[in-house]
This record gives C-alpha cells, structure tokens and sequence, in this order.
C-alpha cells in the first residue's frame, strides 16, 4: 500500500478532513451518516496500521483474486502502431475479470473486522456489483446491488453473474437509470441500514475516508507496475494511460507514480459522442468544481447547479463526477485527462482483440484508444502502460448492437 | 430578534408546538406553488419550509424525490424560489420561511450572492442536508452577515461529543432527524423521541423541531409537544402528488386537498 509520509510529497493527501488540494473531496453528506464515516475513518485507520490485516489482505489477493497480474508486453500492438514500447498491466485476469476485486477484498476484510454482517454496494456496468457479490459469497455475508435500470438492461450478463452468487440486485429507476442514481439509491439504503450495513463503495469517490481507502487499495496495480517494469526494461515507466469513470482503476495505478514526475500520467474520461456533443462522461474536460454525492470533485451540471446526465457506450464511465483526487492532480497539472468517443472505443476494442487476443473492457478500450492515438508519435524507447482494468466478455452484446451484428 | 425567534416565543406563550408544514418549490408548477405558499399561513402552518429542487436528493425518500423532479421540469430556480418568497412576503411579514435542500445548485448560485439574495427576499433560515459542520465554514460568515440562521440537524447517531460541535454554530432553532433512514419513510415512536430530547435540551436552548416520518395528525401533535415544533414533509407531497393529473398538472383539488390536511395536522397540534 502507500510509502511511509514524506515531506513535499504528492501522496500524502488527503488532509485529514478527507480534502484534497484546495477544498475538493471532503464529507458533504447527512448527519446521520457523518458519525458512521467517522467510525470508518477511524476503524480503516487502525486497519492500516495492523500488520494482520495487510497480511490477511495479502493472502487474498494472492491465492483468490489471483495476483500479481502480469506486466504484458504488447507486441503486434507495439509493431503495428509502429511508435512507444506498450505494455498492459493485465488487470482483467483478475478473479472477476477486473481491477474492481481489489479494493472490494480490502473492504469486505474492513467489514467483518468492524462486525458488518449487510453489504450494500452501487455499481454501473457490473463489474463493482460482481466483485461485491462475490466476496460477500466467499465470506457468506448479506449483498444488496443498486444498480441503475438502463445500465440492468445493457448489462445482464454481470446481473445474471450477481444473482447466482446470491446478491440481490435492485434495478434503480430514478434519473437516467446509471450509476449515479444507484449510488444515490445505495447511500438511501445505507443511512436507514446503519446497525448491520457496510457501504462498499466501488470507486474513489463518495466522502472521506472513501477516496483515500478505495485508492490505496487499488494502488497495489500501480506497485506492482513499478517492480514488474524495472525487471523488464530496468526502468520506470515513460508514460501510463488508464480509462476514468470515477478513477479507481487509474488512480490505482497512478498513485504510486505521483512523486516519480518523468512518469507522465494520463486519465482518459469517455468523451461519449464527442466533447462538445452534450453527450458525453467528461467530468473533467466538460464540468466544473461542484458537490455529489459526499465530495467535491468535477461534475457535470448545468448553470443552476443540477447534475445532468451523463453518457458513455461504456456503462462503467457513465457517472457525471470523478474521484476528488483526480480533480486535484488536474488542477495541479500532475496528471493529464483527455477524452477518446465511443466509435474511437469500439474501434480500439477491435485492435486490440485482433493483435494481442485480449478482449478488454469497453472501459479500458478508451485507454487503448488513447495509447492507439500517441504511441505513433513516441519514440519506441518510450514505455507506454496500459492498464487494461477490466476484460470485455461483458460487453459483446452492447459491441456487437454496435457493428450491426445479431447475436 | 428574528422572525424564527420571535415565532417560538410567541408559540411558547400560547403554551404549544410549531407546526412546519413542507412543500417543493415550483412543484407542480411555480403559481401553484406559490397560491400553496400563500394559503398555508391560514391554514395553520407556523413556520413553512421550502424545498430546494435538486437532481440528487441523496437523502430524500421517493415521495421529496418526485416532488424535485415536478419542480425541476417545471423551472425551479433559485431565482424562481426568491420570487416565490418576495410575493409571499407582500403579505405575510411573521411566518418565517427556511430553505431547505442540497449545496451544489447554492454554490453554482454563489454562496455570498445566495445569502444576499435569499435574505433580501425574504427567507429567514437554511437548512443544508449535506452540509455537516466541518464543511460548513464557508456559508457561515455570509450566512450570519445576511441575518439568515443556518439551522443544523441532529440525528439520532449524533453523539455526545458531536453534539457540541454540531450545535456550536448553530442558530433558529435546531432540526431533529427522528429516524435513522430517508425522507418520509418510517416514523419514530414517542417513546424513542422522549428518550431522544432530554440529551438535545441539555446541550442547547435553541427551541428543537422533529422532522423525518411525521405524517399523521397525532404524530405532529405528539412530535409538537415533546419538542416545540414539528415538520410535516412527505405526507403533504403525497396528498398533493395525489390530486395531478396524468401529465402531473395541477388539478381544481390539488391546493384544497393539501390545505385541508394540513388544517387538520394543525388543530391537532393546537388541541
């Protein structure tokens, strides 16, 4: 998980009022849950500090989740682009078939030592819900998945998934039916469930201590990046492209980089129809500073401060925030955030199932896609990482409606 | 002294309760809304809280939900809302008014200009669901410089030593969460709220409301006698969601229908 503190470093946020930066993330929720997030705060703080629980985390993530995932070099993808040396952190091998495992292991091991026995979680494209349902499986424990109605539609392979591992997922109709109305709707749960429930947020953010937990959870991609790279080219890294929703897949591999600046790190948002079309999941290219959901981070919203709705081909991008430390890395420069359409997507998807034989994620193809755009233009003794966050067996059916194939 | 203290004063000379009575601006539609604002004052509501429309209402049950979306389709503003409460005021200058709803649409707002503009307008308090007391610094020097009392919330998990710290800035009079849960969902039982205040009193002379699952005419009675006041929310809503039309228009029933209810919620109270 994190080094030791060290003065004038990047990683040592946040402050311990849960704030990045100038006043992003924080603790913008209800009363009644403020005492609960202080409880957390405190319960991961001792967590943190307790060799055992690392130790057990360890042991999960080896023998259960399945890692480290390997550093893959791409070549045919590396030869065809004809540019940057690319490589692929190969997330999508783990249990699950994603990044989203990790954090969802350290969580549940969280709950049980604070005696939980109710899990309730959000998630958008299946991955977060799957992951959830599966830990609270392994460890028998009760698993309530919101999930936004549209996203139940475009997604049921991963709710079929859910539903065999005994969670039950209810089907959120307010809104648009994505993401952010299942996290409103899982927060609704929490709040009136507080005596038995865990609220096992999927991404990093949601209020303080969330974005910091989910992060440091996800940071041993990133941790693993470091050590795997230096044994295959003995050196750090040039460049890392990572796909933005909320940010965990990226901030996890991010993270570990922050104080290493010859790292250029960057967030790929989902531009959906373009930048500029009104459709489009760019929280940080196309929003501004505003709070949701428990911090304050960028959103979309309009003049008078509603949040409007996202859109994504990519159920997993399709939320109108993002993590409140991807706000401050954006604000400070540290990181880069772009925007790649749904068509470059799908397009990445495909180059990617054709020359490396990996299906990814409809998520992690925008960073394809974006790696697809650079890697040309780098010299090849630039090393590119791709952090291929999740693999796309999920998202078959929502490709093939696309290329006008019946399934 | 404000409009909100002047009212619990006078409330507690008349030896009762208040009752708050909740409805959603611009909900179905703003003159309805308005005509509902205007007419609740006769029909028994001593203090009337306005709902601030918002997209994520994370704290809210179906029914507040619903009611912010009719707002919000049918133009809601802040500005819109200060309308409201300008025209409100032309004839009422006693009943205070409290906003009431999420921080992003009054930081979109600005902060400084919100409490200008809602003081001016006629508003009296501000009750911020998602703004708990470490985050609220930034509202409190223009909120305090615009007269407006920031009315903090306290829930039945609020401990003791969170206690001092919620209520230390805390102004008009102080909001009860009764439940553990959203808006309109459960209610508490007046044995969990007599157990509930002693600990509330002790901390604070500021007059307390209850709020969250108050919906029948004996629920508001009791909830107005073991606090000072109580805020009917949801079960208004549901009357007046009742009376739409299919295309959720107001229909000839829809002011008298609430406002008959909410008679009825105020001769309890006063009984």
């Amino acid at each position: 998980m994190t080094d030791g503190v060290r003065a004038n470093s990047l990683r040592n946020g946040p402050s311990a009022s849960g704030h990045f930066g100038d006043g992003l993330g924080g603790r913008f929720v209800a009363e009644t849950l403020m005492p609960l997030l202080l409880e957390l705060d405190e319960a991961y703080k001792q967590a943190k500090a307790d060799p055992a629980f690392h130790k057990e985390l360890a042991f999960y993530l080896k023998d259960y989740v399945g890692r480290p995932s390997p550093l893959w070099f791409a070549k045919r993808l590396t030869e065809e682009l004809g540019g940057a040396k690319i490589y692929m952190k190969r997330e999508e091998l783990n249990h699950t078939g994603s990044h989203k495992l990790n954090n969802v292991m350290g969580q549940i091991l969280l709950a049980r030592r604070m005696g939980r026995t109710r899990i309730v979680a959000e998630t958008g494209a299946g991955q977060h819900g799957v992951a959830t349902a599966t830990v609270c499986a392994l460890f028998g424990m009760k698993c309530v998945i919101y999930m936004g109605a549209t996203d139940v539609e475009r997604q049921m392979p991963n709710v079929f998934r859910m539903k065999l591992l005994g969670a039950e997922v209810v089907p959120v109709t307010a809104g648009a039916g994505t993401l952010k109305d299942a996290m409103n709707e899982a927060m609704r749960d929490w709040v009136a469930n507080i005596s038995d429930t865990y609220f096992l947020v999927g991404t990093v953010a949601g209020p303080h201590p969330y974005p910091a937990m989910v992060r440091d959870f996800q940071s041993v991609i990133g941790d693993e990046v470091k050590v795997q790279m230096q044994e295959a080219e003995g050196r750090l890294p040039d460049v890392i492209v990572a796909a933005i929703g909320g940010g965990s897949n990226a901030m996890g591999i991010f993270h570990p980089f922050l104080d290493d600046p010859s790292v250029k790190l960057i967030g790929v948002e989902a531009a959906g129809h373009g930048l500029d079309s009104g459709k489009t999941a760019a929280s940080i290219e196309r929003g501004s500073r505003g709070v949701l959901h428990g911090n304050r981070t960028y959103l979309l919203q309009d003049e008078n401060g509603q949040i409007t709705e996202a859109h994504s081909i990519s159920a997993g991008l399709d939320y109108p925030g993002v993590g409140p430390e991807h706000s401050w890395l954006h604000e400070i420069g540290r990181a880069e955030y772009v925007g790649i359409t749904d068509n470059e997507a799908l397009e990445a998807f495909q180059t990617c199932t054709r020359t490396e034989g990996i299906i990814p994620a409809l998520e992690s193809a925008h960073a394809i896609a974006y790696a697809v755009k650079i890697a040309p233009t780098l010299s090849p003794e630039t090393l590119l990482v791709i952090n291929i966050s999740g693999r796309g067996d999920k998202d078959i059916f929502t490709v093939a409606e696309h290329l006008g194939v019946k399934l | 002294m404000s409009r909100i203290a002047r009212r619990f004063a006078a409330l507690k000379q008349e030896g009762r309760g208040a009752l708050i009575p909740y409805l959603e601006a611009c909900d179905p539609d703003f003159q309805t809304s308005l005509d509902l604002l205007k007419a609740m004052p006769e029909a028994g509501a001593d203090l009337i809280e306005i709902g601030m429309p918002f997209s994520d209402p994370s704290a809210d049950g179906p029914v507040i939900q619903l009611a912010a979306r009719r707002g919000l389709k049918a133009g809601a503003t802040l500005p819109r809302l200060f309308e409201m409460v300008k025209s409100f005021r032309e004839q009422d200058n006693d009943t205070p008014i409290i906003l009431m709803g999420y921080l992003n649409p009054i930081e979109a707002y600005g902060i400084d200009r919100f409490c200008v503009d809602a003081s001016a307008a006629g508003v009296d308090g501000l009750i911020i669901v998602d703004m708990p007391p470490e985050e609220a610094g930034p509202m409190q020097g223009p909120a305090k410089a615009a007269g407006l009392d920031i009315i903090r919330l306290i829930a039945p998990t609020t401990d003791d030593n969170r206690l001092k710290l919620v209520l230390n800035h805390a102004s008009g009079f102080v909001y009860y969460v009764s439940i553990t849960g959203i808006t309109g969902t459960r209610s508490a039982s007046d044995e969990d709220l007599r157990a509930a205040l002693p600990r509330i009193r002790a901390a604070t002379d500021l007059p307390i409301a209850i709020g969250f699952g108050i919906r029948t005419p004996e629920q508001a009675a009791s909830a107005s006698r073991i606090a000072d006041g109580a805020v009917v929310a949801s079960a208004l809503l549901a009357t007046l969601a009742k009376t739409l039309d299919p295309s959720e228009q107001a229909t000839p029933s829809t002011l008298p229908s609430v406002l008959t209810q909410l008679r009825e919620l105020a001769a309890a109270v006063r009984a």
